[in-house]
């Protein structure tokens, strides 16, 4: 690694790399970006369509808290526009958004760097997700202006057959972006087995890496059943051929099951990378060794293992049979047991380490705190008897929200703040950070805790008109949402400061061990300018603050900083 | 905390957490949700102490940069914690499940009501025949549902009874409760169905001993004590006519009903007739021999399923509608 020598452009930070050749000066211009093969653009490119998915999801959500501000009709919106509005936010979020998320901005730049590698197996195929990407959104997007879809993002039959909307124009956009994610998927599987580097064996990879991989086998497995399942609902609406529709002489029950044998393992594909990201964060960040290594990468296979086996607790009220409820309800409480030893794994780390409270930590506190809720909650739905109450009300939209987005959500945030000065080799403003994360916590918090309460009342979920008893709990809900998008504005103004103005960024800003900190901020186009050296990727013990640096620096004698 | 938030209205029935206990199967399940919950309290309170300790005693600050020694992984203490939570959500599941096979197993002497699920009402059958827009019921008896939907799936919910079900079109599903004292509670629609999903409202009326017989018996006599025009909107919403006929001059699968009477209606072939008593009679005994110009020859016969004073009583409701 390169001290302070950096100083073409007179930066004076150890490692940073913006006034020298770099992957995002590398080549320029336009198509320089839209024909790259280099992971680090398209997870950028990823990150930029996923961000602004998530603002377009994130205002079909505020409207719809607007509308909820009363119970009865509303100037706003009418009914049919809600039901466009609340099918359009969870299939933007979900399919856009969260599947995405992780994987494919934060894990495209990030997993070939931590193999120490120059890229993922497949370059070309990376590209082609990222089109594929592209063409899924787009027929979505399309689908909006040609009769945005009101059958909610499960699609259920026989609405869905029956509705006037553009079924099959959105349903066929996820068709699309299905083969996104299992190009993803195909990409990293390969890339974790092929290009680890000498002497980092499974055990000796970074948690991050076990996350993508847990996930990266569920795309593969599980999503051509989501395709499936669609071309099979297109094939219904468009042919009349009676798979799902009783009046066709289908089955509208073997949809749910058809759909949820995907799309609960999806669940875990949107957790599983957000696991990773805090396990990273929570050992940095308290400058200590992770605890129980082994007991957290295999819970991240057992989870990816287990989540095939319980799509069957999302039908506990729609008439499977009692034994069919009783092994899913079973299976249910024991895929919750992998996430509990991870919770308790990662507060052990904390025990006697050093807290550094930066933002990205903050997010790492706050996920426990949140997915500690949403994990909880869990066991209310896992209970079979339990479950017939709450099912379809407003407690399960919040257990969803505090497991997606106070897990998956926040996790993603940690981990863009993390590893943001490496990607664009500038810092932002801690002060500005932290604040956004205390008013995403706050105004989540206000969101969501109150639908547990309307929920557990009896409150149904999907609902334009709602009993006078919940307009109190549905306003607070609504100011809330209000606070967590003014977080989301302060979040995105600091940010966008950073990329323009930020302090450059050296190349171990927080301390981490994992190989992607030995690169310069930002990157060169081909990841290092020397071949890194591998070790244990939780020794972050290793590495110390260098005032003179402006960074961390490895403690040992052998990778000396030049500039010291 | 005035007008804007008005706590007193949802938290006056019931609990914090929970609405008031309408069923024996509520007092059941409440009891496994406090259990969750308090469980759920503890390993929340166990989390977050341990967070902010940690953060408090831990934290870095000058003398503090490195962290102090201690061991990266600790058998015993993590299987201690993976065998725990096994162990609590065991009793949880066999508890969750035992009370769910009660509320699935009806008593044999159970009353039986027939439920249609429809866009987007519910209609309720009775052994007798009789139709109506709400659940009427005997208390502290055993009521057994059996379910269907006529269009999309639809979910029945009686929050009070912690009663739920989805409502399958294409097949019969049965459900029990035994409601434990007087009063109304609320019946909402779970499964969403579509635009007037959040209108699916109904009551469940629990008699006292003796009243609901007294009540079937009354309104299953409605077309002997009501007026002839307000007994026909009663058929009107509950035999099927509401399905595919407005009131209010809206379209549907049949022309509207606003207006109808005495209007001249152009047949498809070319005729026009005046929609006097005997076309309207017509129509609903043998819909496709007269059919309006703009629709399709699809409804059913209602031969057998109107009595005569029936249709009447549907024909002069038509006639109040200008």
């Amino acid at each position: 690694m390169t001290g302070i020598e950096s100083g073409a452009a007179g930066f004076g930070v150890g490692g940073n790399a913006l006034g020298r050749d770099n992957y995002l000066n590398h080549e320029r211009g336009i198509k320089s970006w839209l024909l790259t093969r280099d992971h680090k653009r398209i997870g950028v490119m990823y990150l930029v369509v996923i961000l602004s998915s998530f603002f377009l999801g994130g205002i079909f959500a505020e409207l719809i808290r607007t509308k909820l501000l009363t119970p009865g009709n509303s100037a706003l919106m009418t009914a049919k526009t809600y039901d466009q509005m609340f099918t359009l936010h969870g299939a933007i979020m979900i399919f856009l958004f969260v599947i995405p998320g992780i994987p494919a901005s934060l894990g495209n730049f990030v997993v070939p760097l931590m193999l120490g590698a120059k890229d993922v197996a497949f370059p070309r195929l990376n590209l082609a997700s990222f089109y594929l990407w592209v063409g899924g959104a787009t027929l979505a997007l399309v689908s909006m202006i040609t009769g945005a879809v009101d059958t909610g993002w499960t699609f259920y039959t026989p609405y869905s057959t029956t509705t006037d909307t553009s079924v099959i124009m959105m349903v066929a956009g996820i068709f699309v972006l299905g083969f996104s994610s299992i190009f993803t998927g195909l990409n990293f599987v390969v890339t974790i087995h092929k290009l680890r580097p000498a002497g980092m064996t499974w055990f000796r990879m970074p948690l991050f890496l076990w996350g993508i991989y847990g996930t990266a086998i569920i795309q593969i497995m599980a999503t051509p059943v989501l395709g499936i399942t669609l071309l099979l609902l297109i094939a219904e609406r468009a042919l009349g051929i009676g798979i799902f529709d009783p009046a066709l002489g289908g089955d509208p029950v073997l949809f749910q099951h058809f759909f949820w044998f995907y799309s609960h393992p999806a669940v875990y594909i949107m957790i599983l990378p957000a696991m990773g990201v805090i396990s990273e964060l929570v050992s940095v960040f308290s400058r200590k060794h992770i605890f129980g290594y082994s007991f957290i990468a295999m819970s991240s296979i057992a989870i990816a293992v287990l989540s095939f086996l319980v799509w069957g607790h999302h039908m506990f009220v729609a008439g499977q049979s009692t034994l069919s409820s009783m092994i899913f309800s079973f299976l249910t409480f024991m895929v919750a047991i992998p996430s509990a030893v991870k919770v308790f794994n990662w507060l052990a780390t904390m025990y006697k380490g050093s807290i550094w409270l930066a933002t990205p930590m903050l997010y790492v506190l706050s996920f426990l705190f949140l997915f500690g809720i949403g994990g909880l909650t869990g066991l209310f739905l896992g209970a079979l008897a339990v479950d017939v109450h709450l099912h379809d009300t407003y407690f399960v939209v919040a257990h969803f929200h505090y497991v997606m987005f106070g897990g998956t959500v926040i996790a993603f945030l940690g981990g863009l703040h993390y590893w943001w000065p490496k990607m664009f080799g500038r810092m932002y403003s801690e002060f500005w950070g932290r604040i956004g994360a205390l008013l995403v916590f706050v105004g989540f918090n206000t969101t969501f805790f109150t639908q547990f309460v309307m929920g557990s009342h009896g409150a149904p979920r999907r609902s334009y008109h709602y009993q006078p008893q919940f307009e109190a709990y549905h306003r607070l809900s609504t100011i809330g949402a209000y606070i967590l998008g003014v977080g989301f504005v302060v979040i995105a103004v600091y940010l966008i400061h950073s990329l323009l103005r930020g302090r450059p960024a050296p190349a171990n800003p927080w301390g981490g061990a994992t190989l992607e900190w030995q690169a310069s901020s930002p990157p060169p186009h081909d990841n290092f300018e020397s071949t890194p050296a591998v070790g244990d990727p939780y020794d972050v013990e290793a590495w110390t603050w260098d005032g003179a640096v402006g960074g961390f620096v490895r403690r040992a004698p052998a990778v000396q900083p030049a500039g010291s | 905390m005035g007008r804007l938030f008005n706590w007193a209205s949802v938290q006056a029935a019931g609990g914090f957490w929970m609405p008031e206990q309408g069923s024996t199967t509520a007092v059941a399940v409440d009891h496994i949700f406090s259990l969750v919950l308090w469980v759920s309290v503890f390993f929340f309170v166990l989390i977050v102490s341990l967070m902010v300790v940690f953060v408090v005693r831990y934290r870095r600050r000058p003398d503090r940069l490195e962290a102090e020694p201690s061991p990266t992984h600790n058998t015993p203490l993590e299987i201690t914690w993976t065998v725990i939570p096994i162990a609590i959500t065991i009793v949880i599941f066999i508890w969750g499940f035992k009370v769910y096979l009660d509320v699935n197993t009806p008593p044999a002497n159970a009353y039986e009501v027939m439920v249609t699920g429809q866009k987007w009402k519910w209609l309720f059958t009775y052994p007798n025949g009789h139709v109506d827009e709400n659940l009427h019921v005997p208390v502290d008896t055993p009521i057994r549902l059996v379910m269907t939907s006529e269009d999309v799936i639809h979910g029945f919910y009686v929050p009070a009874f912690r009663l739920k079900r989805d409502v399958v079109p294409g097949r019969y599903v049965k459900v029990w409760f035994s409601a434990l004292k007087p009063g109304e509670y609320q019946i909402y629609c779970t499964q969403y169905c579509g635009t007037g999903h959040s209108d699916m409202w109904a009551k469940v009326v629990v008699h006292r001993p003796g009243g609901f017989e007294r009540w079937l018996q009354q309104a299953s006599n409605f077309m002997k004590t009501m007026p002839p025009a307000k007994a026909g909107e009663l058929l009107y919403r509950t035999r099927g006519c509401a399905q595919c006929h407005s009131v209010n001059g809206s379209g549907g699968t049949g022309p509207t009903w606003k207006g109808l009477f005495a209007s001249h209606v152009p047949i498809e072939g070319g005729r026009v007739m005046v929609a006097d008593e005997d076309y309207i009679r017509t129509c609903i005994l043998d819909p496709t021999k007269n059919v309006p110009v703009g629709f399709q020859p699809v409804m059913p016969t209602f031969k057998g399923r109107l009595k005569d004073d029936e249709i009447t009583a549907i024909i002069e409701y038509i006639k109040t509608l200008k």
